[in-house]
């Protein structure tokens, strides 16, 4: 079974090909653009999808040497994202579903992120799965490619925003996350004590919006002048240990408590090296094995979104998905208050 | 226009000051809050939706542009917009995200953080709700409600 991905829920314009669950091409636009234009795309527009998507799915077809003839089936994100944006990909996918007459597999795009961490290597059921990105902070417990249960969520901001707004209250460019994650290399993570909100709450759920206001008081209080440049990796590094510290503690236990032996951590947040690093050393310590994915499957992608969808045509049969929706929140993956 | 000034000692009273803002609302009122980074905007709009018994995590926006809830009032279902315009660059931005179809939507209460960065496309608004932060007391803010 070949499948033809395409993903665009937020920034990213992406198509990929998958083969009986194999990779075989995942061109994603920032990239593509970067390479071939040496510009930067516009954020936030659909307008952007529309002007790459047929150029990355037609690049995503040629470069594994592939036409629309030896596709089976499409998969696209439906949900959850920025509305216009996933118009562009949703309507791509169902006019190129009418021209071939193939079915769509609609694609969650957090599921897509969930199981990322088996594209590059097999990670066996049950596992426990955080997901952290600029717009989402979640803790799965995976018990198969059909079934999970949301353990965790933000209660505010997410894990990604927390990374790039005190970068901005630092004076770092955006996006934050990665300017943070260079500079704390060279810093002491114990320099400053940054709170770390919820870390004992009793729940698997998240706060990083006091983070914030504690950056901005101390920057006040201690360089009411501006940061001088020396002291900034000792507090990036702070920064950083502060939120990785909660994402840490909280997986951890997440798997202890379900007894799994792997953790996979996925979104753009888990490209963050000190993530990466922690999750691996504090596992290790517990015999539990942590599956961070390669850059390409971190960032939004549509080979996750193919994968999936090929795994559910296996577990499902082919039913025939030519109804399609999109919408702007995933109220399956929303947790209830009450 | 019609100003008036609260004051919060914590997070807990930014979102009680929310809820008891919410009272005023009407379906197809368009809400502008403004403040810096940590203010407690979307603390303001968790109270908000507290009131109109939404059942969602109100979480940022920042990312996604624009969450919408479903909530109650005297059994009549309410919609809600909540949008962020804090990765908006310049208001050219906002016509690709369909921002002006949404301030114009007539059935559904929006709530616009950083509306600021809307400049003129801010064209029809409610009330404005601007957030200070304190020189020197971390918990302390000045909340300032201005009616349409």
């Amino acid at each position: 079974m070949t499948i033809l991905a395409i993903e665009s829920s937020c920034d990213e314009t992406s198509a990929a090909v998958i083969e009986n669950s194999a990779v075989l091409s995942n061109i994603i636009s920032s990239q593509y653009f970067h390479s071939k234009f040496g510009g930067v795309v516009p954020e936030l527009a659909s307008r952007a999808h529309l002007k790459a998507i047929s150029r990355v799915v037609n690049e995503s077809l040629d470069s594994c040497g592939k036409t629309m003839a030896d596709i089976d089936a499409l998969a696209v994100t439906s949900e959850p994202g920025l509305i216009g944006s996933l118009i562009v990909g949703s309507n791509f996918a169902k006019a190129l579903s009418i021209r071939y007459n193939i079915p769509v597999v609609p694609v969650n795009h957090i599921e897509g992120h969930l199981f990322s961490g088996n594209l590059q290597e097999e990670v066996p059921f049950p596992f426990i799965s955080l997901v952290v990105s600029g717009g989402h902070t979640a803790l799965f417990y995976v018990t198969s490619f059909t079934s999970y249960e949301i353990m965790g969520l933000t209660k505010d901001d997410a894990a990604g925003e927390a990374f790039d707004k005190t970068a901005k209250l630092l004076g770092l460019p955006y996006p934050g996350g990665p300017e943070i994650d260079k500079l704390a290399k060279s810093g002491n993570p114990k320099a400053y004590n940054f709170p770390r909100s919820m870390m004992h709450s009793g729940d698997y759920n998240f706060s990083f919006s006091g983070l914030k206001t504690s950056v901005r008081y101390f920057i006040q209080k201690e360089f009411p002048d501006g940061v001088p440049e020396e002291k900034m990796p000792d507090i990036c590094a702070s920064v950083q240990a502060a939120i990785v510290d909660i994402l840490v503690h909280k997986a951890i236990t997440a798997a202890l408590e379900k007894k799994v032996k792997s953790i996979v951590i996925a979104g753009g947040v888990s490209a963050n090296s000190g993530l990466r690093t922690k999750m691996y050393d504090e596992s290790a310590k517990h015999n539990i094995r942590s599956i961070a994915p390669m850059m390409s499957y971190c960032m939004d992608n549509a080979a996750m979104i193919g994968y999936i969808a090929s795994m559910k045509l296996k577990e499902s049969g082919t039913e025939p998905f030519f109804d399609l929706s999109f919408k702007v929140n995933s109220n399956a993956l929303r947790a209830k208050k009450k | 226009m019609n100003t008036e000034e609260f004051i919060s000692l914590s997070e807990e009273d930014t979102i009680a000051l929310g809820a008891k803002f919410a009272e005023r609302l009407n379906v197809g009122d368009a809400v502008a809050l403004t403040g810096d980074l940590g203010s407690g905007k979307t603390e303001f709009i968790k109270g908000i939706c507290d009131y109109f018994n939404v059942e969602d995590i109100v979480n940022s926006p920042t990312f996604t542009i624009i969450n919408q809830y479903h909530g109650e009032k005297n059994k009549e279902e309410i919609h809600i917009y909540h949008l962020d315009l804090y990765r908006i660059k310049s208001p050219a931005e906002l016509s690709e995200i369909g921002f002006s179809e949404c301030l114009h939507s007539d059935e559904i209460i929006k709530l616009i953080e950083w509306a600021e960065k809307a400049g003129d496309f801010l064209c029809k608004w409610d009330y404005k709700v601007n957030l200070n932060l304190s020189d020197d007391d971390e918990n302390l803010r000045q909340i300032i409600i201005t009616t349409n």
